[in-house]
């Protein structure tokens, strides 16, 4: 990071992610309330709340697959546009891991990774799969290149789709309840992945009920109830010392059971 | 057997019209039938409203009618094609096209919306999304309704005998008038070439239904 092109210099300047005012509607139920979050570079944001708080609605609406009525929502210094290119090649800076894992079906498991690059970052489709391998390496399931997404587990399709969002070499990832359509025995194996990706300095905002993972790699954590953000502050005084009754309420059902 | 050498000839020409009808307008209204599809699906709302008009006036208008249009009312307007073949590929693509949309738009829906979200998540921009990810999974899904649509227009083409096209059903009408005698003959002869045509369709969309099947 010591040599930045002179465009970048401007935007390296302010946070990544920045929410100014959000407010969002599905029809009368006001799903996101006046939301203002900032993310650092390199910073590991958890969101954490009880279901219908809107942190999924939160985290889709930063690469705009919900669209917001009210507010600003830019990325490294860009405004969020209208659906169109100017869109597609923002999101394509924006990596996205689902809860379903959405890998593409009729896809190989290599063929979803070098998509990406070959498609919106017109990379040879040479360079694309040496990456995909390199990356399908890391996330531990190289070996499984050739396979179709369905013949996965679902703890290696998710790992796949961590891969595929990896390849377009994003600047922020979003991940959107990662862990939670995975059985427990494989939700340890995604979490190793973002973890080490946390290490290793990716920007991350990450919408999660792992408590563990939100201790270990979270800078901070954010916590929703009701489409608003209650509470936002390190992991260590989260958990040990929450400020908000509702967030005393959340962590007693959650952390004692 | 008399009957069938003496006209061989007659029968094969017609046979091959009928066939070429069908094959030409096949790929015609497929092309058209996607393209509405994908009308029909953007998030630009002329686009939609224009598919949908489209849709609705084909499908809903008798073929016969759309015929006779386009061999005579088009002729009002100082427009005519240039030949009585042309105007069936015409009358029977436009027609079937409007068949073809509906059968690729239930696909569309089928597809979970997750996969399109998944692309255009990676930066790929609607046309993008609609032809790399949801098209192709899209024509899978509906490679026996397809094939529905691709056997009535098989049989479909009969009605261009009407309109002084040389195909099988026109061969019926000539041949039955000339050999009234021996009516089942000549009615097995052209049904033979209709199976001809349909029978191995049926077989061919079986195979490619297994072939493409993606598994979820």
């Amino acid at each position: 990071m010591t040599s930045l092109a002179k465009g970048e210099t401007r935007a390296a300047g302010g946070p990544l992610v920045r929410l100014t005012g959000v407010n969002k509607w599905f029809g009368d139920l006001h799903v996101l309330q006046d939301i203002d979050l900032s993310v650092e570079r390199g910073e590991v944001v958890v969101v954490i709340g009880p279901s219908g708080s809107g942190k999924s609605t939160l985290c889709r609406a930063i690469n705009r697959l919900e669209s917001i009525q009210q507010g600003e929502i830019s990325i490294d210094g860009e405004r969020l546009p209208e659906e169109g290119k100017a869109l597609a090649r923002l999101r394509s800076d924006v990596g996205m891991v689902f809860q379903s894992f959405n890998l593409f079906a009729h896809k190989t498991i290599l063929e979803n990774v070098t998509l990406g690059p070959t498609r919106v970052r017109r990379k040879s489709k040479a360079d694309a799969e040496r990456r995909a391998r390199e990356l399908l390496e890391r996330v531990g399931v190289a070996a499984q290149a050739d396979k179709y997404p369905a013949q996965l587990s679902g703890g290696q399709q998710q790992r796949v789709a961590i891969a595929r969002a990896l390849a377009m070499e994003p600047k922020v990832m979003l991940f959107d309840e990662p862990t939670s359509a995975l059985d427990p025995e494989m939700i340890n194996e995604v979490l190793d992945v973002m973890t080490s990706l946390a290490r290793e300095g990716m920007t991350m905002i990450v919408v999660t009920h792992e408590m563990g993972f939100a201790r270990r790699a979270a800078n901070r954590v954010v916590f929703m109830d009701g489409g608003r953000v209650v509470e936002s502050s390190d992991p260590e005084s989260f958990f040990t010392n929450p400020q908000s009754d509702r967030a005393k309420d959340f962590l007693s059902k959650i952390l004692n059971h | 057997m008399d009957f069938l050498s003496d006209n061989i000839d007659l029968l094969w020409g017609a046979f091959l019209t009928t066939l070429s009808l069908a094959v030409v307008s096949g790929l015609c209204a497929l092309v058209l039938g996607t393209v509405l599809a994908g009308m029909r699906v953007s998030p630009v709302p002329p686009l939609r409203g224009l598919a949908t008009f489209y849709v609705e006036v084909f499908r809903n208008t008798p073929l016969t009618v759309v015929f006779f249009f386009l061999v005579f009312g088009i002729v009002q307007i100082d427009l005519q094609f240039p030949s009585r073949f042309a105007a069936a590929v015409a009358a029977l693509s436009l027609y079937t096209a409007a068949f073809v949309c509906e059968a690729l738009r239930s696909g569309i829906n089928a597809v979970p919306p997750g996969q399109a979200e998944a692309a255009r998540a990676l930066g790929l921009d609607f046309g993008q999304t609609l032809r790399t990810i949801v098209l192709p999974q899209a024509f899978r899904t509906v490679v026996p309704p397809l094939g529905n649509v691709w056997i009535a227009l098989a049989k479909n083409t009969s009605i261009a005998a009407g309109f002084a096209v040389a195909d099988l059903t026109a061969a019926l009408q000539r041949l039955s008038n000339a050999n009234a005698d021996r009516l089942l003959l000549v009615f097995a002869a052209i049904v033979a070439g209709y199976l001809a045509i349909t029978l191995p369709s049926a077989w061919a969309i079986r195979v490619i239904e297994k072939r493409v099947a993606i598994i979820r």
